[in-house]
């Protein structure tokens, strides 16, 4: 057996370029090796696991444009100890990283389809290097339509970014949010409202999903309503991911390890184990 | 073949009533009527009399609770291409809702009573229309759960 | 079996003291002796200096939720069969240092323990303990990521094998086609005999290593009678197993997701995890931090963990499995099902080990079969 193989469980020290918040409990920073300058390549919708020192080590997708090998952007909520952590991360400060880990969003193999993208809360995050390379290569696709959906008008990740693929004229952008509040006038409801009202040709159409699971659940129950197959559905899940690569057992999801077969995967493959509760 | 224009042609256009026939197209045809309704006015509210339904042509319209001392609740918002107001068919015929136009829009209004009265000496119509009622109830009931849950909310 | 003259030579006859001569030799050769030895009432594994250190003339009394030894003049060095350890530890440890690091100005450096591997003989791997860590290479070094530390530990492992000749009160590897015999994969196997005053082992090399070591040993040549009493003595204990898994558990189980039996299970489970942990295939593992009180160093520790500890379906907010029925089936389900498709086998053994320990003596091979005879209450 070849003993000299490199140990995927080992960090690499980054620094922290920028620290932006984004909302009241998410933000994005940006990183590059602690030292030389190594490109980083990754496919959109892999993760990496970043280690707070000392707190533990926690899964998160880039959320940058995956066309720039010379940073590394990741967008997190912090919902847990190592993600508060990370949150009071600044400027200069290091962290550990390993990856890039996991299956991607099949941005080549929808080309030449109508594309879907139906998204809610933080599982933008995940899809916004999809959709940058979607509109790098706008040319190879048919008509692009974004669906996202958050709490409230307060909770709009990326708005600035929502904003200006909505000002495009060759695609199509739209929000919802559960709660309408505050002086907010678009649309109100669930995200599945959004993808019923979308006009694109189901029959022709790739779908990319991710947001909380039940969300996912309707989205793909609206998707198959209007014609969307399974089989042309892609969902991001998400499990308690602690090696990435498949030693450890813990994100098992039926037969399938989310960090390694997922966390992107082609709907009919999981559509028999997806409704199964606490599987 | 009966020739539909005006207001039946606006209502064969719209969604609601896609695939209807022409002959019951144009007896609810004579029930519509042509409303327009402009940004940031109420078409009815909570209480009213339910005396008509609506199909949107173009706008938006919020469906509102008003929670005394917070500002308005929108429950959800209807657009083109959709319908509101099944308190219609449901007695004691109340609208259980404020219904505020977010901007201009243009509407295809249903009278009730006289809906009412058809659906009495013409079941099948009745059936037909039902069907296709059913179905948006049953999205808007989903939606409504979907909201109930707070999906996006902290875990 | 043993019958044929295989790649490394012609079976062999050795007597019951060349056992002692084999510790030494490893010994000599630099290995660490690992092979079983009687401690706080059990055959465990553990270092043994010499064939005093084993356990001759002791049995084990299993059965569900019950292990006792007892002594017994029939009872040679091997004829015990598997007891709460498995060679799992030694391989894959229970607690393994993945990284120190420490604080510097502005950051931490990253320090890698020296994985240097021990040079280990394991003495006594039985059939389906073999096989088990078959199935644990196709985990840690056969898909797409490796472990090194693994690999390296591995490679430098040196297996020497003993043919089952009594079934234990849990055993069931005959259906899951792992033993008593051994399979390849071995440097060298024994199979021990003790009848009237005598007390010898056939022996089999089944590797370069394993010949080197039995031309030092030297016995005599097997007889056609040596190798066919010894072959009898295996499929007897074949015979006599008392346990079997059910045909087609992979499908069944994979049919029968929402299947009442999984409440029914849920009721006697005390979720222990006694189970995974004494499982010679169960392989999932934690990973914690811990800091110095100064905050000045860190490390990051695995450790064994298990699907029936609540922590092992955790994301943001809450466990996915909480109920007691989804942990039990996410083990069993994964055993004798989703190994399948990860592995490409099965990742039971039919050891009996989950059996025999599970405190309140649920069998693996009885909740199989429940679900078996009443298949189809609900499907999924």
């Amino acid at each position: 057996m070849n003993t000299a193989i490199v140990d995927p469980m080992i960090p690499v020290p980054y620094q922290v370029r920028s620290f932006q918040k984004e909302l009241s409990d998410t933000f994005t920073i940006e990183l590059t090796p602690a030292s030389g300058r190594r490109p980083f390549h990754f496919k959109p919708g892999q993760f990496n696991m970043l280690y707070a020192y000392g707190t533990g080590e926690v899964p998160i997708s880039m959320s940058g444009d995956p066309a720039d090998p010379s940073k590394v952007v990741h967008t997190i909520r912090a919902v847990g100890t190592v993600t508060d952590t990370l949150m009071a991360l600044r400027e200069g400060d290091n962290i550990g990283l390993r990856g890039p880990f996991g299956s991607s969003w099949p941005v080549e193999a929808a080309e030449g389809h109508d594309l879907i993208i139906v998204t809610g809360g933080i599982g933008l995050a995940p899809l916004r290097p999809a959709i940058y390379h979607v509109l790098k290569h706008r040319k190879k696709y048919g008509k692009v339509c974004i669906f996202y959906g958050a709490r409230t008008p307060e909770d709009i990740l990326f708005r600035k970014d929502l904003e200006s693929w909505r000002g495009r004229f060759d695609m199509y952008a739209d929000v919802t949010v559960d709660r309408g509040t505050g002086d907010w006038a678009g649309p109100v409801g669930v995200v599945t409202n959004l993808i019923t009202r979308g006009r694109f040709d189901p029959h022709h159409t790739v779908a990319f999903v991710c947001g909380p699971e039940i969300m996912m659940r309707f989205s793909v129950q609206t998707l198959n309503g209007l014609g969307v197959t399974n089989d042309r559905i892609h969902v991001s899940m998400e499990r308690n991911m602690k090696c990435a690569v498949g030693l450890c057992g813990f994100c098992q999801f039926g037969p399938t390890f989310v960090c390694k077969d997922g966390p992107v995967f082609r709907f009919d493959r999981i559509q028999k184990i997806f409704p199964v509760r606490e599987l | 073949m009966v020739q539909i224009d005006g207001l039946g042609k606006l209502l064969a256009e719209h969604p609601f009533f896609r695939g209807m026939d022409d002959a019951a197209m144009e007896v609810i045809a004579g029930c519509a009527a042509n409303e327009r309704i402009n940004a940031d006015t109420y078409l009815f509210r909570e209480g009213g009399a339910a005396d008509k339904f609506y199909l949107v042509r173009h706008g938006t319209i919020a469906l509102e609770f008003h929670v005394p001392g917070r500002d308005p609740v929108v429950l959800s918002t209807v657009h083109e291409g959709e319908i509101f107001g099944w308190s219609w068919m449901v007695p004691p015929f109340t609208w259980t809702f404020d219904a505020k136009a977010i901007e201009l829009t243009r509407l295809v209004s249903l009278d009730a009573k006289c809906l009412r009265g058809k659906i009495e000496s013409d079941h099948s119509l009745g059936y037909d229309l039902l069907s296709r009622f059913i179905p948006v109830l049953a999205d808007r009931l989903n939606a409504a759960r979907l909201q109930m849950i707070d999906m996006y909310g902290r875990p | 079996m043993t019958g044929e003259a295989g790649a490394f030579g012609a079976p062999r006859v050795l007597a019951a003291k060349a056992l002692d001569q084999l510790i030494t030799l490893l010994a000599q050769d630099g290995y660490e002796v690992i092979g079983p030895t009687e401690r706080d009432g059990a055959v465990v594994y553990d270092t043994v200096d010499g064939a005093a250190d084993l356990p001759l003339g002791r049995l084990d009394e299993q059965e569900g939720g019950s292990y006792r030894l007892k002594s017994s003049r029939k009872a040679g060095y091997f004829h015990h069969v598997v007891g709460p350890h498995n060679w799992k530890r030694f391989l894959y440890p229970p607690h393994q240092v993945l990284f120190t690091a420490a604080r510097r100005r502005g950051g931490f450096s990253i320090t890698v323990p020296d994985a240097a591997p021990p040079k280990r003989a394991f003495v006594g791997v039985r059939a389906c303990d073999l096989a088990a860590i078959q199935k644990q290479d196709t985990v840690f070094t056969g898909r797409d990521y490796k472990d090194p530390g693994y690999a390296a530990r591995r490679a430098a492992a040196l297996v020497v094998a003993v043919n089952c000749t009594r079934a234990g009160g849990t055993c069931f590897c005959a259906s899951m086609g792992t033993g008593p015999q051994v399979g390849p994969g071995y440097d060298l196997v024994l199979t021990e005999r003790l009848t009237g005053d005598r007390h010898e082992f056939l022996a089999q090399a089944g590797s370069q290593a394993g010949a080197d070591l039995l031309d030092k040993l030297k016995g005599r040549a097997a007889k056609d009678d040596d190798v066919k009493a010894a072959e009898a003595a295996v499929t007897k204990a074949s015979r006599s197993m008392g346990r079997t898994m059910v045909d087609g558990v992979e499908t069944l189980l994979k049919e029968n997701l929402e299947h009442p039996r999984w409440d029914e299970v849920a009721r006697r489970c005390l979720y222990c995890a006694n189970c995974t942990m004494v499982c010679p295939t169960c392989f999932c593992s934690n990973t914690q931090d811990e800091t110095s009180l100064d905050g000045n160093e860190a490390q990051r520790v695995r450790t064994w963990n298990s699907c029936f500890s609540i922590e092992f379906s955790y994301i943001h907010g809450g466990a996915i499995r909480r109920e007691g029925r989804s942990r039990y089936r996410q083990w069993i389900t994964h055993k004798l099902a989703h190994w399948h498709d990860q592995f490409g086998s099965s990742g039971c053994t039919g050891c009996g080990r989950c059996i025999t320990w599970c405190p309140v003596g649920i069998d693996i091979t009885e909740e199989a079969r429940a679900i078996a005879a009443d298949k189809g209450r609900t499907k999924t």
